[in-house]
């Protein structure tokens, strides 16, 4: 006996839809903890191979001339031990060197020089739009080739569990106040890919099986994909596994310039698997029943 | 019966496969390209003239060519100059270097100017050869930059027409010198006084050989990374790489056997090819990258894991195990296509939209789905069909099916 999957979607329905809520109010609330990238300024991201306070680096910092508001230094990376500094204005180059040098006075095991970067307040802007655009026109094409290659139910029901994940992602990154810079979009974008991707193989299966048996109720329906869920059950879990396997070792190992855009896919690939199996497939059935749903009814009554 | 005609076509192929992947994998991963993130650099933003400022097209090429140039003297190798956007140009120097002299010298401004008594500009940086150098002063031993007139002859005019006047030196606009021409100079050598440090004057040698900017840069981003750091991230990155590969490989043959076998030989093969694409197209393998590549191999996994998934249905069906290998992979096929065709729509617009990060990562999307199609497809469809028909193996079990299911066979 099989764990019925479709005839549970209400549950499925209500948890996802409780953490998307929670995902907009904390969003409304506290708003996205945006980078240098989106941000104008600059940011200092330092390998101290140490534990440190954030009042050593203020210090060393001032030590050049540049005031650090507390809130601005944070760590990061598996072991704690690298500093990323936020600053609203850019640094020029000679700023850059006097921070190495005030640094590696402070720090004898930083890895020095760190890395720097600065953003203008007009490319900030640009970027962030065209992050919006990019993931926008990225669903798009799904979109238009699921729905040529299927049929528009499956596109759109896609595109829901696709959206679905993104904003979890994006609800985490907002809730524990990680930083959104440009490689979290390229982040977002795969998991757009690997979660599209994920829901492709199973609408397959229950494109295949609808080929081969005549359905005409609800419960039929919801049968025939309850069966290719577990059809294709065993797939989806070995390739989330392989794929997590491969994120979490980036994640563990991967240094800690990725540090966050790989724990950005953890988060996504695992909603991908969950969305493509218990939101998209029961999403589709409820819109396709609709199409029987009706001349169904009427005999009924009669 | 085993076939062992096939049977030596399979291992030819394996040891063929291993073969070129020993010998030449790492000449050419000494060939890729690494980004500023894996071996330290600069990437800076410029935006040429300023603020609604219309630059041509002319402005532009004469830019470039100005950063080039400099970058030339600073002996920065593969520097990548691109203009985006109309008028920008990004710089991207990587490898090891004065990270700030080279900021510092790629957007210092160098504009002579000689003018006459009442302001009239006589000769500019533009007139002078390319052989500027730091000299002593030969009296007073301050730094001095000597520099010689491309045409002899227009100098010794203009020496001759001011003669016992004041023609002054303008860098930068600003007067950095004001002498009284004393004689006719023929010969076309002269002397720029006035210059702070040696230093200064060595910079100035090189900022005038390298030729003036049209219009002034101005920096709209920039990102610096140190060598060591670099270094770092790169190491870190490989090593959880190999960790993910081992893990990958591991599961597959735990979970599938003998199909197993054969996608971990494809994804030998998917990684090679992935080197080869990145070193013979020069791409430059950027940490975002580098992690869609690591990320690739899991969903290159995915086709194997489709297409085994797919054999087992149809042993299930009471299929033989030969017509079940066949006919599984027909069917996985379609999906394949289908599922990575959408992700590859994803790595288009990363590429097509993105800038810096985000467009290497899309570069190595496409790359890995590329590559997971032709290896995990082609390949490893290829080498599991040699195995089944050599007839060497009768157990489904080792299929990755269930022991019952071979039992009842």
């Amino acid at each position: 006996m099989r764990f019925a999957i479709v005839t549970r979607r209400k549950w499925f329905f209500l948890l996802s839809g409780s953490i998307t809520l929670a995902g907009i109010i904390v969003m409304l609330i506290f708003g996205l903890n945006l980078g240098t990238d989106f941000k104008a300024g600059a940011q200092i991201q330092v390998q101290l191979n140490q534990s440190f306070r954030s009042a050593q680096v203020q210090q060393a910092f001032s030590t050049v001339g540049l005031s650090v508001p507390t809130g601005a230094v944070t760590s990061a990376g598996t072991n704690g031990q690298t500093a990323v500094v936020r600053l609203g204005t850019t640094l020029t180059a000679t700023q850059e060197a006097a921070i190495n040098t005030a640094l590696h006075k402070e720090f004898p095991k930083a890895l020095v020089p760190a890395e720097f970067s600065s953003v203008d307040p007009m490319i900030a802007k640009e970027q962030s739009q065209t992050a919006i655009w990019a993931v926008a026109l990225a669903s798009l094409g799904i979109v238009v080739y699921v729905a040529i290659r299927f049929e528009y139910r499956f596109a759109v029901s896609g595109i829901v569990a696709l959206l679905h994940d993104a904003f979890i992602v994006i609800s985490f990154f907002a809730l524990l106040r990680i930083q959104v810079d440009l490689p979290f979009i390229a982040a977002v974008l795969t998991i757009v890919g690997y979660s599209i991707n994920d829901t492709i193989v199973i609408f397959d299966r229950i494109r295949e099986n609808m080929k081969a048996a005549k359905v005409k109720t609800l419960r039929e329906l919801e049968e025939l994909v309850d069966h290719s869920l577990w059809q294709t059950m065993t797939r989806s879990i070995n390739t989330v596994l392989t794929v997590l396997f491969a994120a979490i070792t980036l994640f563990l190992f991967g240094g800690s310039s990725i540090h966050n855009f790989t724990f950005a896919l953890l988060i996504g690939l695992v909603s991908g698997a969950y969305s493509s199996i218990f939101i998209a497939s029961p999403l589709w059935v409820v819109w396709r029943s609709r199409s029987f749903g009706k001349s169904k009814k009427k005999r009924a009554v009669a | 019966m085993i076939k062992w005609g096939r049977l030596t076509t399979f291992f030819v192929l394996v040891v063929l496969i291993f073969g070129i992947i020993f010998s030449t994998s790492k000449m050419l991963y000494t060939r890729i390209p690494l980004g500023l993130d894996l071996q330290g650099g600069i990437d800076v933003l410029y935006q040429i003239g300023s603020n609604g400022q219309t630059v041509t097209t002319s402005d532009i090429t004469a830019t470039v060519a100005a950063l080039s140039n400099r970058i030339n003297v600073l002996g920065v190798s593969e520097p990548q100059i691109q203009v985006e956007n109309g008028n920008r140009v990004r710089v991207d120097l990587a490898g090891k270097f004065n990270q700030l002299q080279a900021r510092q010298f790629l957007s210092q401004e160098a504009n002579l100017a000689f003018k006459s008594p009442t302001g009239q500009v006589l000769m500019t940086g533009k007139d002078v050869k390319d052989n500027a150098h730091y000299e002593a002063d030969p009296t007073t031993g301050a730094p001095d930059v000597a520099i010689t007139f491309k045409d002899a002859a227009k100098f010794e005019a203009i020496t001759q027409k001011y003669l016992h006047q004041r023609v002054s030196i303008w860098l930068n606009n600003k007067m950095i010198d004001d002498p009284t021409i004393q004689s006719v100079i023929s010969g076309g050598n002269a002397v720029i006084q006035g210059s702070p440090s040696v230093q200064e004057a060595v910079n100035l040698a090189k900022l005038l050989n390298a030729g003036a900017l049209p219009l002034p840069l101005h920096e709209l981003s920039s990102m610096t990374v140190g060598p060591s750091l670099g270094q770092a991230a790169l190491h870190a990155t490989l090593i959880a790489a190999l960790v993910a590969v081992i893990l990958i490989f591991v599961f597959m043959i735990l979970i599938y056997r003998l199909p197993g076998v054969v996608a971990v030989l494809s994804l030998c093969a998917y990684i090679y090819l992935v080197i080869a694409v990145f070193a013979g197209l020069q791409v430059t393998l950027t940490l975002t990258g580098l992690a869609a590549l690591v990320l690739g191999i899991g969903m290159a996994v995915d086709a194997n894991i489709i297409t085994y998934e797919r054999i087992k249905d149809e042993l299930r069906n009471g299929k033989s195990l030969q017509s079940s290998v066949v006919s599984g992979q027909r069917k996985a096929l379609r999906t394949i296509l289908d599922a990575n065709v959408t992700t590859l729509i994803a790595g288009i617009v990363m590429y097509w939209y993105g800038t810096g990060d985000v467009r290497g990562f899309g570069v190595a999307l496409i790359t890995s789905i590329l590559v997971s199609l032709m290896t995990a497809v082609f390949l490893s469809r290829t080498l599991l069909q040699l195995l089944t028909r050599a007839n060497l193996v009768k157990n489904s079990w080792l299929y990755g099916a269930k022991r019952k299911v071979a039992a009842s066979k």
